[in-house]
């Protein structure tokens, strides 16, 4: 049963990889997306360049990361065609459809935040006093983002309005993680000692945990209708 | 008069939290002097939303186990009386801060987490008001109910307390239980958190008696419109 279950998950990943390869334009539009962002808040910042304070230097990305992130996810459910869905529903069990997409949505996120990352140290400086801090933080961050994003991105595809209402039901829900990784994030740019930022990290992880174990229990009764 | 003891009830309750909480003895400390008294207003009204968003929660597990769309029914109207409950809650607790932080709405994580919670269920709202078909909404904003609390009880009660918070409780301050010797505080704080669950209960149930007699009238337009 559960190999049965891992099996579906495999091929269902695999399936998303190819199609996402074969229609290259998503990709590379959400990269691009990423990167015309930072590049546009560079440029804002230009004018005043010593007024990007570390705190400024912090929100801004993880805003950045925050509404790429809605992008990205929000079509994992819009895009694929009616008939299509139908015919995975009669294919595979749901827990096995929301775990792969859940997977592979962390995966385009991991993808997604590090290209921005490299490409906003770039160009907006880098003072992070912690890299291997800084990383794992960027890690829960792109699986925690992926996770809650994918549910309400299920949830708002049923809706006529998706783009309006996944951004309303998102924001609101995302933002203790939000709050919690921005938090995690200073810690590692003041290079602070890993034993102070324990709380945020397990904050973070159980937040973690507790959505995608929800996810898995809710979607199938998402599915059905 | 069926089973309207819970209503007697509830505005006995009330008139009781009413009239004691303004006149009743209370322990003396700096600062907050009289506004203690708002502690069986704003906390007390906090504690029953809370109860009544975990109600609606529970309804929406049932309807998504047995399909009922009267369970439906009853787990958005305990939400629209927490919301409304919570509003309050935000008003009376503005008052209070103004009068001893200063501030009518100081940058305190509890405060903040207090808007989120609201907005994430003002969200709920919109989501149910976006879907026509009334099995599809329901089994869809239940989905959304479930998810909403199990992030809502984090936001008010979890991350205040890891973070520094103007709030008992939280950042090393005490909470008021340790203050009130005489229990004067408790006598009219419990009864006050029953009267306000029991009075969002009776709001809910008018509302909810208005849907299902609307639900009722609309079908029976229907089967007279295949008639005639």
């Amino acid at each position: 049963m559960s190999s049965g279950i891992l099996n579906e998950i495999k091929t269902l990943i695999w399936k998303e990889v190819t199609l996402e390869w074969r229609q290259k334009y998503a990709l590379s539009g959400m990269l691009l997306y990423v990167i015309s962002t930072v590049f546009v808040c560079y440029l804002s910042f230009n004018l005043r360049r010593n007024q990007l304070t570390p705190i400024v230097w912090n929100t801004l990305f993880w805003i950045i990361i925050l509404f790429t992130a809605v992008n990205a996810i929000a079509k994992s459910f819009s895009q694929e065609r009616y008939g299509r869905l139908l015919y995975y529903y009669s294919l595979c069990s749901p827990q096995a459809i929301i775990i792969s997409k859940i997977i592979y949505n962390s995966l385009i996120m991991l993808l997604l935040s590090g290209m921005g990352f490299v490409f906003y140290s770039f160009v907006m400086g880098n003072a992070i006093g912690d890299m291997g801090l800084f990383i794992l933080c960027l890690f829960l961050a792109a699986i925690g983002f992926a996770s809650v994003l994918t549910l309400v991105a299920g949830i708002a595809s049923k809706a006529d309005n998706s783009a309006t209402l996944m951004a309303v039901l998102s924001f609101p829900i995302i933002l203790p993680m939000l709050l919690m990784t921005i938090k995690l994030a200073k810690n590692a740019m003041d290079g602070l000692d890993w034993s102070v930022s324990t709380d945020e990290i397990s904050t973070l992880l159980s937040i973690d945990l507790i959505v995608i174990t929800l996810s898995y229990l809710l979607f199938p009764y998402l599915w059905r209708s | 008069m069926r089973k309207s003891w819970w209503k007697i009830l509830c505005i006995v309750i009330i008139f009781y939290v009413i009239f004691m909480g303004l006149m009743g003895p209370v322990p003396r400390l700096a600062i907050i002097n009289e506004s203690i008294r708002n502690t069986y207003f704003h906390v007390a009204l906090w504690l029953a939303m809370t109860t009544l968003l975990f109600a609606s929660m529970i309804f929406s597990i049932r309807y998504l186990n047995k399909g009922r769309i009267g369970d439906d029914d009853i787990a958005s109207e305990l939400a629209k009386s927490a919301i409304f409950f919570g509003i309050l809650g935000c008003l009376t607790g503005s008052v209070w801060a103004n009068y001893t932080w200063g501030d009518p709405w100081p940058n305190d994580p509890k405060l903040n987490g207090a808007a989120v919670g609201i907005l994430i269920y003002l969200a709920y709202l919109l989501l149910r008001s976006s879907f026509e078909d009334e099995q599809r909404r329901a089994r869809i904003s239940s989905v959304y109910n479930i998810f909403a609390f199990a992030v809502f009880i984090p936001i008010i009660y979890i991350l205040p307390r890891l973070t520094d918070s103007l709030h008992p409780g939280s950042g090393g301050n005490s909470t008021f239980g340790s203050y009130d010797f005489n229990s004067d505080i408790r006598r009219v704080f419990y009864p006050a958190i029953i009267g306000y669950i029991l009075l969002g209960l009776w709001l809910a149930e008018l509302r909810i008696r208005i849907k299902v007699i609307n639900r009722v009238r609309d079908e029976a337009l229907i089967t007279s419109d295949k008639i005639s």
